[in-house]
């Protein structure tokens, strides 16, 4: 259950920090991206997936979350 | 000679040889030859990993990257140097973060102090002696604004409780006591320590004033991070940014305090020079007050100017105007350094090993001189360093991380650089090599390199250490291959 850091960069991706790893990776794929639950699965650029519980709407980024690896 | 690829990684091979299979293999994955394509590093180089017995490293340890780097800069703070004397001592105001201000009053960045533990601590515990030397500072200097705690290598393993002396003393003396849990033996180099400083930042001196609003805030602040004012070089970089209209309400932390620290919640726009360093708390800015960071690059005309546009751009149209006003009105003097300088070092090749920043962002101050960056390697970088590296190195360039001793120096060898920028440990190895080198942490006593004055500071240095007759001397005359000596001496 690492803690990542959930931000949008300058163009506008959807940025995934890895806190603890230093590591930064463009996320390519949101299961739920709103309008209305945003969250779940979560696919990086590197191919890695995560899983985020929903938020019921769009949270304020940049947010620190925890997710599971998959 | 510029080499491509495959060359570099013949070279990288060749030099890989000494080592025994294992060290050979692990070390193999810290060099590569650059591919400016790469968007991700992870793939290719690994970073941010421990240095291998039996080789000489260039880091420093977590003590180093809190107190010396992100913490000893602060002005209106006391850092306590919390274990044996020496750590302290030997790093003392031997970085040249410039100050302004008296010291003893409103400056503490050039004492020491310390708790000097001797055996009887080690084995009792220092926790009484922690206390007591911090009322002891807040009787001597009691205009000091914060009092940190900077643990040494012992504290962590005696397991003293410095966090819970610095909630007493603090409610004891009524400052902002900030216990630092940097103990030298963690992580692999300085680098975690400046993520620990951060930390420390972050959970007991930002909030500080966050129910206090008696600031005045402008549409127009922002902030600088990670510019810790090396000869100066963030005074020289805030003359740039109030010229396009804009107003610094606080420097982290070269030339920094507390309150200044304390009000940045109110800043716009958080700029940030040093990622490395200074990234975990632009992060935290950007999550807690919403105030977003930028990476900005203020060595040579053509970063500066990028630079300035891009800040500009997160502003209104004055301020836009403004910044065009100011890179027209630099660019003429800006010209006439290149002028004067790019003809004595055209084509010279460049080698560069130092902190976490400088060998990607000072590569622009370089070419707008006409030099070439043949090879760049980080002490302490991560990937996400390397991630912003390749783009800005040319193709086939020789990129190290962690060098050793023994790789930077045959890398030398064979590629013969007209300059070398690195450190002091670095410095005068290569001095006797006769390779002409310049420190760029400390700018080797010179500075400010950041801004457009920087830049003229940069580019003489650059020429009086390249041109310097000295390296035209090297041999001594007897041993002079040319008849030049021989017939001066018939
Ligand atoms: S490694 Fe430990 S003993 Fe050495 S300088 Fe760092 S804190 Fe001091």
């Amino acid at each position: 259950m690492p803690n990542v850091m959930l931000r949008n960069n300058a163009a506008g991706e959807l940025i995934f920090y890895i806190t603890k790893k230093d590591h930064e990776e463009t996320v390519v794929a949101l299961e739920h991206s709103g309008p209305g639950p945003w969250g779940g699965e979560i696919q990086l650029a590197d191919g890695s997936r995560f899983y985020l519980e929903p938020f019921a709407q769009t949270p304020k980024l940049p947010l620190t979350v925890r997710v599971k690896r998959l | 000679m510029t080499m491509n690829r495959q060359e570099t990684e013949q070279l990288i091979q060749e030099v890989l040889e000494v080592y025994p299979e294992a060290t050979g293999k692990q070390r193999a994955k810290h060099l590569m030859a650059n591919d400016p394509s790469l968007e991700k590093s992870n793939k290719c180089i690994v970073a941010n990993k421990k240095a291998l017995p039996g080789v000489m490293t260039a880091r420093g340890c977590a003590y180093a990257g809190a107190k010396g780097v992100v913490w000893g800069p602060v002005k209106d703070v006391a850092n306590i140097s919390h274990g044996p004397v020496g750590c302290g001592q030997f790093s003392r105001a031997g970085r040249r973060n410039y100050v302004t201000g008296h010291s003893g009053v409103n400056v503490f960045t050039d004492m020491n102090f310390t708790s000097d533990f001797q055996e009887k601590d080690v084995v009792f515990g220092g926790d009484k002696k922690l206390a007591k030397l911090i009322a002891e500072i807040d009787t001597l200097f009691p205009l000091v604004k914060a009092i940190t705690v900077q643990s040494e290598c012992p504290i962590g393993l005696i397991g003293d409780d410095i966090e819970a002396v610095a909630k007493k003393s603090a409610k004891d003396i009524g400052k902002t006591v900030v216990p630092v849990r940097c103990e030298g033996f963690r992580g692999v180099s300085q680098s975690l320590g400046h993520h620990v400083a951060n930390d420390s930042l972050r959970d007991w001196v930002l909030h500080g004033r966050d129910d206090d609003n008696s600031f005045e805030s402008t549409p127009y602040d922002v902030a600088i991070t990670g510019d810790y004012n090396i000869g100066g070089d963030a005074w020289s970089s805030r003359v740039l940014l109030e010229e396009i209209g804009l107003r610094v309400i606080a420097q982290w932390s070269g030339d920094g305090s507390i309150p200044e620290m304390q009000t940045t919640r109110h800043a716009k726009l958080n700029l940030l020079h040093c990622y490395r360093s200074m990234n975990y708390i632009s992060r935290h800015l950007e999550e807690k007050y919403g105030i977003p960071y930028l990476e900005y690059n203020f060595f040579g005309p053509t970063q500066i100017a990028a630079s300035l546009r891009k800040i500009a751009a997160f502003f209104d149209d004055t301020i836009k105007e403004n910044a065009e006003r100011v890179i027209a009105r630099h660019q003429p003097m800006q010209d006439a350094i290149i002028a004067k300088y790019r003809p004595r070092l055209e084509g010279k090749r460049v080698m560069l090993f130092v902190g976490g920043l400088r060998p990607r962002h000072i590569i622009g101050a370089y070419e707008d001189l006409g030099m070439e960056i043949i090879g760049a390697g980080y002490e302490f970088a991560h990937n996400d360093d390397y991630d912003r590296t390749f783009k800005e190195l040319q193709d086939g360039a020789l990129i190290y991380d962690d060098a050793t001793s023994f790789e930077l120096e045959s890398f030398v060898e064979r590629l013969k650089p007209d300059l070398i920028g690195s450190g002091i440990k670095e410095k005068y190895v290569f001095h006797k090599m006769g390779i002409p080198f310049r420190q760029m942490h400390s700018w080797d006593y010179s500075g400010p390199y950041h801004g457009y004055d920087g830049f003229a500071i940069f580019a003489r240095d650059m020429d009086m250490t390249i041109n310097n007759p000295c390296w035209k001397n090297m041999q001594a005359p007897w041993k002079r291959a040319s008849t030049e000596g021989l017939q001066l001496a018939a």
